[in-house]
């Protein structure tokens, strides 16, 4: 077991839960913030700093849409002269050539470009609004800029057929990174997971597709898969480990140390207008909880992966398991994965022609 | 392949170093970071598209006149080499 604390390396902020966009597998959670608890920009400035002083390296600007906040520049000035390394995550909707431009002046390092498909029908369907044209015009503009470009995918049953056109895309842009990122399984996702689900055949369709990729756009573009883990033998280790290497700060400014843990009963969230990063990072009890290996269950605590993979995800614990400390029930050595099996299995046999009509999709809010 | 001699080594779009105040110095990458001291930080502040390769390794054969300098050389050509194949460098 590590002792010894190491320091936080990314600073996952989400600005706002503000989005254009209602897109069903979206990860915020279920309650969101509205515009009237954000964080300040002078607060954003000071986290930045403490961040950076804590040793923090890059800053995630994400939410909701990063771009919803009309201090965006500011912010952006505020990380980079902070030091840090800054990463825009966006939907690319409140975005024009202008704003581009203010904004790689002002010091962004990264763009992240998120894509709901490769066609406009199912972006529309997926997002709850026209957004794919737009997005096709930012990666237009992003090419008159010296910056890093990734695009990001996320991948499900109606999209997982798609995968050719979505690296067409990729290879007429500049970027130098492609994410396939299979929908994890919480906040909107969870409540849509029946119809997001990828099929089998799908998925080992699409590992297919995607590994003669990677050999073919070698030294080009990156491509990065990330595989549905219901599917997989081993979970993935959620964040890098819980309070290891990742700190979020949602747009209230409470500390977390995932995306979804306020799903998780009982976890006491310390915040930003309390308290300093570095304190936050090394006694909040939320951070304390799932650290290291002493809270482990079997068959986690004996396991020679357990400090692989940490024993998967806690939010996916507590949302299949309904207990946080259980090992992820999509491990194959958990008590429960038959729970999950079931569900493919229910999926996998269910009518072809059930499974592949238009759902009738939860979308996900706008906060006011 | 060796980068050709004449040619401009420049940092890739999203790689930087970090500030001259902060240490330790860094140089920083889409996926990742790479702590920089002694000769990589003086190599990697002269891959600024303006020092040709062959001006890299004379500037440096200087501050380490110490050193073998055939083998100053290779170890700047091999640096660049992977920096180039980590995708934090173009050659202009
Ligand atoms: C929550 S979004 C916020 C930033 C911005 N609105 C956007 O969509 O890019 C952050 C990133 O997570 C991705 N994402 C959202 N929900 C996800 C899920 N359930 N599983 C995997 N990735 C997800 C998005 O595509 C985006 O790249
Ligand atoms: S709804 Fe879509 S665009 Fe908006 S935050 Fe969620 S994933 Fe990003
Ligand atoms: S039992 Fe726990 S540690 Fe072992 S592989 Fe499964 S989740 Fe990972």
């Amino acid at each position: 077991m590590t002792t010894e604390l190491s320091n936080p390396l990314a600073l996952i902020a989400e600005l706002t839960h503000r989005c254009p966009l209602h897109c069903v597998y979206c990860s915020n959670p279920l309650e969101m913030q509205s515009r009237a608890n954000e964080l300040s920009t002078e607060t954003w400035s000071r986290v930045f700093k403490e961040a950076a002083q804590a040793g923090v390296l890059q800053a995630d600007f994400t939410g909701g849409e990063p771009l919803a906040r009309t201090d965006i520049l500011e912010l952006v000035r505020a990380a980079r002269a902070a030091g840090l390394y800054v990463n825009l995550i966006t939907s690319g909707l409140p975005m024009d050539e202008a704003k581009l431009a203010a904004l790689v002046e002002a010091g962004l390092d990264h763009v992240q470009l998120s894509f709901q498909g490769a066609r406009e029908e199912i972006a529309n369907e997926i997002s709850g609004a026209r957004s794919h044209e737009q997005k096709l015009r930012v990666l237009e503009w992003l090419k008159q800029h010296r910056i890093a470009v990734t695009l990001n995918f996320v991948i499900h049953r109606r999209n997982i057929d798609q995968l050719e056109e979505m690296l067409a895309i990729a290879e007429s842009s500049n970027a130098t990174r492609v994410e396939f990122a299979n929908v994890q399984y919480y906040g909107w996702a969870f409540a849509n997971r029946e119809n997001l689900l990828p099929t089998r055949e799908q998925l080992n369709h699409s590992v297919e597709i995607l590994k003669r990729a990677q050999e073919r756009l070698k030294g080009k573009i990156r491509i990065q898969f990330v595989v549905p883990d219901y599917y997989a033998k081993y979970p993935k280790p959620c964040m890098g480990g819980w309070g290891r290497k990742l700190l979020l700060i949602t747009p209230s400014g409470d500390a977390l140390p995932c995306h979804a843990a306020q799903v998780i009963p009982g976890l006491a969230f310390e915040n930003v207008r309390d308290k300093s990063l570095r304190e936050i990072w090394e006694h909040s009890p939320a951070f304390q909880k799932f650290r290291g290996e002493a809270w482990m269950q079997e068959p986690c605590k004996t396991c020679d992966r357990r400090d692989q993979d940490f024993g998967g995800c806690r939010c996916q614990a507590l949302l299949l398991a309904g207990d946080a400390a259980a090992t992820d029930p999509v491990c194959s050595l958990a008590p429960l994965r038959p729970k999950v099996d079931a569900i493919l299995a229910g999926m996998n046999s269910a009518p072809r022609a059930e499974i592949f009509v238009k759902p009738n999709w939860l979308y996900r809010p706008n906060p006011s | 392949m060796p980068p050709d001699l004449t040619s401009f080594p420049r940092l890739a779009p999203g790689c930087r170093l970090n500030d001259k105040s902060q240490q330790p110095r860094t140089l920083l990458m889409p996926e990742r970071a790479l702590r920089l001291n002694g000769p990589s930080l003086e190599i990697v502040e002269r891959c600024d598209g303006k020092h040709t390769v062959q001006q890299i390794i004379t500037d440096l054969q200087k501050i380490y006149s110490k050193a073998v300098p055939q083998k100053v050389e290779s170890d700047i050509l091999g640096y660049l080499a992977l920096l180039h194949e980590q995708r934090a460098l173009d050659f202009t």
